[in-house]
């Protein structure tokens, strides 16, 4: 009877304990994602290329600008150099560490990325929450540019950005890959800002005599964001691919010695058959990273689902 | 003079090639201060239409208002945008019918709270907190300090209403204008809830338009009756000689079909026959005469005026229901 009744009053306590302060809905999505064996994951091979990305000048053991007389000395036109001591995947079809380079790529492939997918998310977030808070004319006109963008195909349209600037550097691979998505993310905010324009609690902030530019940042924009963070997650992983489309199209950066993984693709292309490794790793690093992406991303779509709530 | 006089409040819904809907007709009533009225009738009746027509929050495309709310002498109607956001909230206040939609789910009720208090008070931060916490005590929300941080999803159903409530009675609004407050809500939150209002409403003199398709909650609550139909108000009485004396045959009609502890054993509700589809425009008689027991050739000659009989109520019938001689105790009826 006894042991009952302490029971009950620690049931108790844990109970007020938890209640402490409020969960809000993205911390209790958040929970549910960790729940999520998919979402782990996607969350580990994000984290551990974020790792790569960010020590990979530490982690490399050769110097990856510069030629190594070891490895020159047995490259000739049919022959690259494979794996040997100091050089674990061998050499490049120029003589450098090809390991060392491959590391240190995946820096230039995040910096991309990231950029790229913020450079789209912005403009998009502002085209997108403009015509959804605003309304009317304003909503038409920016939603057809945005048509005419979507009708492009992705690739086409970042080909054509890339190629309007006389010499490509990463700057333009990142405003060809990142205008791309620009649409998308308008289109996505406009259309869950409008849904909140219509609900009931922004009609109840009206009815409260709250001021608009409030309404539209306090009780519309944190309601509609939702799919949008998803889509900029998916997002991430469709701008490493094209990223490494347009540098494989030589559209990507011009400078040799900077080290990308859609680069190194496209250079291995010309001794595939001398040796095929120049272009398995790259390709496999991309997918795997993307694939991480994307796995985060879908998870984090259905843990935001308001009908996954339990 | 009143604190709300509306007149003729007429709303078309319509845009051009398309036929306008009519959604309130010429709908004229007073609230004075510390008065609790009632709009009651069924889905369709015009009484939301009419609610938000007042707090101005109708959308302004394809909406014709006409007519004239007037608020403590001010035209609402002709004020602009940013005069009619500063009387909202301060002057006005209004509880909907869904507390969980109602509510930002992604805001603590207590910056909700706060939102309100700064904007229409200007507090600061720690005073406008301070009395949030105070308001939620006041509606009852039990360990309101902690309770502030609790996002709406936290909250069971009845005290999302309760929050609500204290939301819109944050600035002492003189009108408190309630849509449905109860009917998202079970019975038992319901008797609170309205225990709630009906408290805070006479502690504070706030006036209140009460509008509900349930008479019971009318019959607790509200000095004066409201039945509308089809965007016209049939009959105004006051509450008890609404429920002694019903004379419209919709308002009998009404009370007939709700189940009453002192009705006989065995014996049969009676429903409103057809629904409101069956209804005719006004323009060419009684909208409820396809509906109505009564009902004779004379219905659709022409629509009835709404005319004033003896004991200050008001009726828009031909041939209304005439006053049985043994009545249900008054008290009984209106529980």
């Amino acid at each position: 009877m006894q042991m009952l009744l302490e029971r009950k009053k620690r049931r108790i306590d844990e109970l007020a304990a938890a209640g402490q302060g409020g969960t809000s809905l993205a911390k209790q999505a958040l929970k549910r994602m960790l729940r999520d064996p998919v979402a782990l994951v996607g969350l580990v091979i994000v984290v551990l290329f974020v790792l790569l990305a960010a020590f990979a000048p530490l982690l490399a053991p050769k110097d990856p600008y510069r030629p190594y007389p070891e490895l020159l000395e047995n490259l000739t036109v049919t022959n690259i150099p494979g794996p040997m001591p100091g050089f674990l995947l061998g050499s490049d079809a120029d003589g450098f560490d090809f390991f060392s380079r491959l590391l240190v790529a995946s820096q230039q492939t995040l910096i991309v990325a990231v950029l790229a997918t913020l450079f789209g998310l912005m403009l998009g977030m502002i085209i997108g929450g403009l015509a959804g808070a605003i309304g009317g004319w304003v909503d038409s006109l920016l939603m057809r540019l945005v048509d005419v963008l979507l009708s492009l195909p992705a690739l086409i349209l970042a080909v054509s950005i890339a190629a309007l600037f006389a010499r490509s550097n990463q700057w333009t691979v990142i405003i060809a890959v990142g205008m791309v998505s620009v649409p998308v993310f308008a289109r996505l905010l406009r259309g869950s800002m409008l849904a909140q324009r219509e609900s009931d609690h922004v009609l109840a902030a009206t009815a409260l005599g709250v001021k608009r530019t409030t309404i539209v940042f306090r009780h519309m924009l944190p309601n509609a964001l939702g799919p949008v963070i998803v889509q900029a997650t998916l997002t991430l992983a469709t701008a490493i691919l094209e990223a490494a489309s347009l540098s494989y199209l030589g559209l990507g950066d011009q400078d040799p010695f900077r080290a990308e993984w859609g680069l190194m693709l496209a250079q291995a292309q010309r001794v595939f058959e001398v040796k095929p490794s120049l272009a398995f790793f790259p390709a496999g690093a991309i997918i795997v990273v993307a694939l991480g992406f994307t796995l985060l991303g879908e998870s984090m779509r259905e843990a935001l689902d308001p009908k996954n709530r339990r | 003079m009143a604190l709300l006089e509306v007149e003729d409040l007429t709303v078309v819904f319509g845009r051009k090639g398309i036929e306008p809907t009519v959604a309130v007709d010429k709908v004229s009533f007073t609230v004075e201060s510390g008065q609790t009225i009632g709009l009651v009738g069924e889905s369709g009746s015009g009484k939301s239409v009419t609610s938000l027509a007042i707090m101005g929050l109708l959308p302004k495309r394809g909406v014709q208002v006409t007519g004239s709310v007037r608020f403590e002498g001010t035209e609402l109607l002709s004020l602009s945008d940013a005069q009619m956001r500063d009387r909202r909230g301060r002057d006005l206040g209004m509880v909907f019918q869904d507390p969980l939609s109602a509510l930002n789910p992604v805001i603590t009720i207590g910056k909700q709270l706060t939102e309100t208090l700064q904007r229409h008070q200007g507090l600061d931060n720690k005073q406008a907190r301070a009395e949030a916490v105070e308001l939620l005590q006041k509606v009852g929300i039990p360990d309101p300090a902690r309770r502030i941080d609790e996002y709406p999803h936290q909250l069971s159903g009845g005290m999302r209403q309760r929050v609500m409530i204290a939301i819109a009675l944050a600035c002492r609004p003189k009108l408190l204008i309630a849509d449905e407050p109860t009917t998202a809500l079970d019975v038992t939150i319901q008797a609170q809830i309205l225990r709630l209002l009906s408290e805070l409403v006479a502690n504070t003199e706030t006036a209140m338009i009460m509008i509900t398709h349930d008479l019971g909650v009318v019959a607790g609550l509200c000095d004066e009756v409201n039945v509308m139909y089809g965007g016209r108000i049939v009959e105004r009485a006051e509450r008890y000689a609404l429920f002694a004396e019903p004379r419209h045959p919709y308002t009998n009609g009404l009370l007939g079909s709700i189940p009453r502890l002192d009705m006989p054993r065995g014996e049969r509700l009676v429903p409103i026959t057809g629904s409101v589809i069956d209804n005719i425009p006004w323009t060419e008689g009684c909208a409820f005469a396809p509906r109505c027991p009564n009902a004779n050739d004379d219905c659709v000659q022409g629509p009835p005026p709404l005319e004033e009989l003896p004991g200050g109520r008001m009726l828009r019938c031909y041939h209304p229901v005439e006053p049985a001689a043994e009545q249900p105790a008054t008290s009984e009826v209106a529980r």
